[in-house]
């Protein structure tokens, strides 16, 4: 790749945070859903886990509230280019849902899904081990709407169009399904560190 | 496939076109060979790109400039000129303040440079001229709208398309010259004399949706978040599907 004529860039801040491509976006935290933002109070959000597991189950926001409190504090990624540094979402660890639902050995990857309908695709083991959440705080405050409140995924270790807004629901498969943004050409695993935008990366 | 996992909620924003990912996948070099002035903060960058596999009406692409000791900055721009342009792309780019591209652009670039681009990306917000299109965008917004708007003309369509565009005042909007008939200008804090000044409201929104060309509208909504958010509830509560509205936010 050849020197662009007269570009210097910005200051460089070396942060061993940043994954290539990135920035880091500072205070902001830019909106880029795809769909209208939809309407949708606390008590009439669910979550489902079914697919290949052994006890299918759907929680209210009431019930997923019971399940033990777990937080993430660091970083996110999305494929835009801009990071966001030092992030606190509050939540549930994705373990303690699976813990109830207990996933069949066959069972490989899961199709996230929304309340508007957007789905994305995961690998199993990208959404297990204490690295995904369902998050309805940030920064100590009920998640907005536009950033996929009352309730979303997060998957911080990955881009983050893997973190469905308002999630209603994952499907857990013994193959990989291309989601959304999959579909129209993102990369199906999406890891910022390997630079995975596009299908192809 | 029949056996493929569909969610019971309802898929907003279905994705109908397929993309190229070899396209996407590949850098090429972009040659800018003239620059525009289209308002005092605003400009377009034409390109040539000998390698260009087409592209369609609302999609992006991904650019990059390299700096001596291999610093990259990457940004996503949508595509201004419509897809029979062949072996060129325009973008029309903010000069965002403090912006290490769009500064580059516009302080910098002259015919000559060379840049480097790869797409066409995305199909969800791309318009093939098929559906009757309803373009509601603010500010730089307008430009994968305008793509369509030109496609529109270079092919002669008869499918229904209106524009409805919001700016700052008549000197910020990207594009005057070129706007027909099916265009609607808002202004929100300077107006020509007799033209109200204010926000893109339901008076705007209402009286195409009560058009209903056959098949219904096809909506795309493009600008910041905020305007993104305040047309697509005008789109809504004006009885627009919101599985037919399709919205890109700048961010």
């Amino acid at each position: 790749m050849h020197v662009t004529r007269g570009f210097t860039g910005r200051p460089r801040v070396p942060d061993a945070g940043l994954p290539p491509g990135q920035y880091d976006a500072g205070d902001d935290w830019p909106v880029l859903s795809a769909e209208v933002t939809p309407d949708l109070a606390p008590a009439d959000w669910t979550f489902r886990v079914d697919g290949l597991v052994e006890e299918p189950r759907t929680w209210d926001w009431t019930q997923a509230h019971e399940l033990p409190a777990s937080a993430y504090e660091g970083d996110i990624h999305c494929v835009t280019s801009w990071s966001k540094f030092g992030v606190r979402f509050g939540g549930v660890s994705l373990d303690a849902f699976f813990n109830v639902v207990r996933p069949h050995v066959s069972a490989t990857h899961v199709v996230a899904y929304s309340h508007t309908g957007y789905t994305t695709n995961l690998p199993l083991e990208d959404v297990t081990g204490g690295r995904a959440w369902i998050a309805w705080e940030y920064d100590g405050r009920p998640l907005p709407a536009e950033h996929g409140g009352p309730a979303r995924l997060l998957v911080p270790h990955l881009y983050f169009w893997k973190s469905a807004k308002w999630i209603a629901g994952l499907r857990l498969l013994d193959h990989d399904e291309p989601g959304f943004w999959e579909q129209n050409g993102y990369h199906a695993r999406g890891n910022p560190w390997e630079e995975q935008r596009y299908s192809g990366d | 496939m029949t056996d493929t996992f569909a969610p019971t909620t309802r898929f907003a924003v279905p994705g109908r076109i397929a993309v190229s990912n070899r396209a996407a996948a590949v850098w090429q070099t972009a040659t800018l060979t003239e620059i525009r002035r289209e308002t005092p903060h605003a400009s377009t960058f034409r390109f040539a790109v000998p390698g260009w596999t087409g592209h369609l009406a609302g999609q992006h692409l991904m650019l990059r400039l390299r700096a001596e000791d291999g610093y990259v900055a990457q940004r996503h721009y949508s595509i201004a000129s419509h897809p029979d342009d062949a072996g060129h792309v325009e973008l029309t780019l903010d000069h965002v303040e403090g912006g290490e591209v769009s500064g580059w652009f516009h302080t910098v670039a002259e015919p000559g440079d060379e840049v480097e681009v790869r797409g066409p990306l995305s199909g969800f917000f791309a318009w093939p001229g098929d559906r009757p299109a309803l373009l509601l965008g603010a500010g730089s917004g307008v430009v994968p709208l305008m793509s369509m708007l030109r496609q529109h003309r270079a092919r002669d369509l008869s499918v229904p398309l209106r524009l409805v565009v919001s700016a700052r005042s008549p000197e910020e909007l990207i594009y005057a010259r070129e706007y027909g008939a099916e265009t609607t200008a808002v202004f929100t804090r300077s107006a020509p004399h007799g033209v109200p000044v204010g926000r893109m409201a339901a008076a705007h929104v209402e009286p195409l949706l009560a058009e209903q060309p056959a098949g219904g509208w096809e909506a795309y909504v493009c600008g910041s978040n905020g305007f993104a958010e305040h047309a697509s509830r005008l789109l809504v509560e004006a009885g627009q599907p919101v599985d037919r509205i399709r919205i890109e936010r700048f961010g």
